[in-house]
């Protein structure tokens, strides 16, 4: 679970690209740039999450 | 490769003198973290975790200086580069192998080199905080090394060596391009994530998160050397600071003092929004959150001294020192996340408040897209990349020490005598 959030960061990231390459308005490439932060946000939360579940099961 | 970059305005020799000066202060910005490292640290892992800093310093200024300064390059320096929607996005440095050509490269140049240096040895010593009581001393050079060699330099080349997010304004009209005069990305967002990445993969220390129960509270063993390191650090950013607005900014002679006042008031607003949030919540102000908050206003300035006013850096001090107590516990207790000196927090969330108030409180339209880019970039990008690199590390180079080092302590286990040879060191046993 861990893996998948670091995986769908990256997927943020060229989000926020595609974003300044494909709008020139500011609102629109704003409000994208935005939605790659939230998408990195949530593999980040993706992958705490992963870790904690990781923790718990090892925990002594 | 793509042409050279228009360069920086030359310095003039009394700016050059002046910036030489503030770079030889800005190493006690170091020896201040480093303190603070050691501090949050326990007793029978002091010496350990000291000499790690020098380690890692070490270590992290040799491989720079192998490859890394490579890949990094210089503002106004070649560079390579590709073509994507019509666009040009620098993305690698393409300098001189083992710093060939140095003393005739131009004052500018050297100056900035210089400040790589320090900066990459202090992005090196954060994850080590983090790491205390628990990561071996070869793992944190190995990660330094790590660091130096390959993340380190490709965020200075996209933002200090005129890579693609510094032309974020030249190629798509967002501000000045992504903006980070003191190091808030290259150095401490980099850092805190790097930290974040270490704690992951060698997991808390011995006793920290019971099978029953909250955390178990293994509290810093010198508040002295915490508080201490915070006032040498504070030395250590009024010069970094002003000499990243003199290189990285073009910041005239007139803006200094203002970068050096931004710098104290952000500080002072996040030490005196901590101590008060202490003081509600726990009855009375807690020495180690307020040395946090305190370093959390510092690596908020950063990014924002030099462009900001003074009552706009002391807003960002003080909303930085009100998020850090609340982000370390929870760090703590919701996520599970054992950093002992703090770094996610201080380094990772400050820098991103730094940036993000840089974006905020800039005149130019579009510069808070830009600063939103950055921070994509290094959240989305080079979070995943430096976890990729450290795991593969673990596999060739342990992380973590073994039960019984943890037991004994690092000190005893990793250099054959403690730091406080005079005193008993307790072991886990005895708080039981």
């Amino acid at each position: 679970m861990k893996y998948a959030g670091l995986l769908v960061m990256p997927a943020g990231f060229f989000l926020t690209i595609a974003a300044i390459l494909l709008f020139s308005a500011p609102a629109p490439r704003a409000a994208f740039v935005l939605c790659g932060l939230a998408v990195e946000g949530l593999g980040l939360a993706v992958a705490v999450r992963g870790h904690m579940e990781a923790r718990g099961g090892s925990r002594p | 490769m793509t042409p050279p970059l228009p360069a920086a305005p030359v310095l003039t020799e009394a700016f050059f003198a002046l910036t030489l000066a503030l770079l030889f202060l800005a190493p006690l910005a170091i020896a201040g973290v480093a303190l603070i490292n050691t501090g949050l640290g326990r007793s029978r892992s002091a010496a350990q975790s000291l000499l790690g800093n020098l380690a890692i310093l070490a270590v992290a200024a040799i491989v720079f200086a192998l490859a890394g300064a490579t890949f990094a390059g210089a503002p106004g320096a070649a560079g390579h580069s590709f073509q994507l929607a019509g666009k040009s996005w620098n993305w690698l440095g393409a300098g001189p192998l083992f710093l060939g050509g140095l003393g005739s490269a131009q004052p500018q140049t050297q100056l900035a080199l210089l400040f790589e240096f320090l900066a990459v040895a202090l992005a090196a010593i954060i994850p080590w905080g983090s790491g205390a009581d628990r990561l071996r001393l070869t793992a944190g050079c190995a990660t330094a090394a790590v660091l130096a060699a390959i993340v380190f330099p490709l965020a200075v080349h996209w933002i200090w060596g005129g890579g693609w997010l510094a032309q974020l304004g030249d190629q798509f009209g967002l501000g000045a391009g992504f903006v980070d005069g003191g190091g808030a990305a290259t150095v401490h967002l980099l850092g805190g994530l790097s930290a974040l990445a270490v704690v992951w993969i060698a997991g808390p220390r011995r006793g920290k998160f019971p099978r029953e129960g909250l955390s178990t509270a293994l509290p810093g063993h010198n508040a002295v050397y915490v508080l201490f390191g915070c006032l040498l650090a504070l030395v250590g950013w009024l010069a970094w600071n002003v000499a990243g607005a003199v290189l990285f900014l073009h910041a005239p002679l007139a803006a200094l003092p203002v970068t050096a006042v931004n710098t104290l008031l952000s500080a002072s607003g996040a030490i005196a929004a901590t101590f008060a949030v202490t003081r509600i919540r726990f009855g009375k102000p807690d020495a180690s959150l307020c040395a946090n908050g305190w370093l959390t206003g510092l690596v908020a300035s950063t990014a924002c001294a030099g462009l900001v006013t003074s009552g706009q850096a002391l807003f960002v001090g003080i909303v930085a020192g009100i998020v850090t107590p609340f982000m370390v516990e929870v760090l703590e207790l919701a996520l599970s996340i054992d950093d002992p000196s703090g770094a996610v927090t201080v380094h990772a969330v400050g820098g991103l408040w730094g940036l993000l108030a840089a974006g905020l409180f800039a005149p130019l339209p579009g510069q808070l897209v830009a600063q939103l880019v950055g921070i994509a970039t290094l959240l989305g990008l080079v979070l995943p990349l430096v976890y990729l690199l450290f795991w593969l590390l673990n596999r060739v180079v342990p992380f973590r020490v073994d039960p019984d080092g943890e037991r004994i302590g690092m000190d005893l286990h990793e250099l054959g005598g403690g730091a406080y040879p005079d005193f008993v060191i307790h072991r886990d046993e005895s708080y039981r």
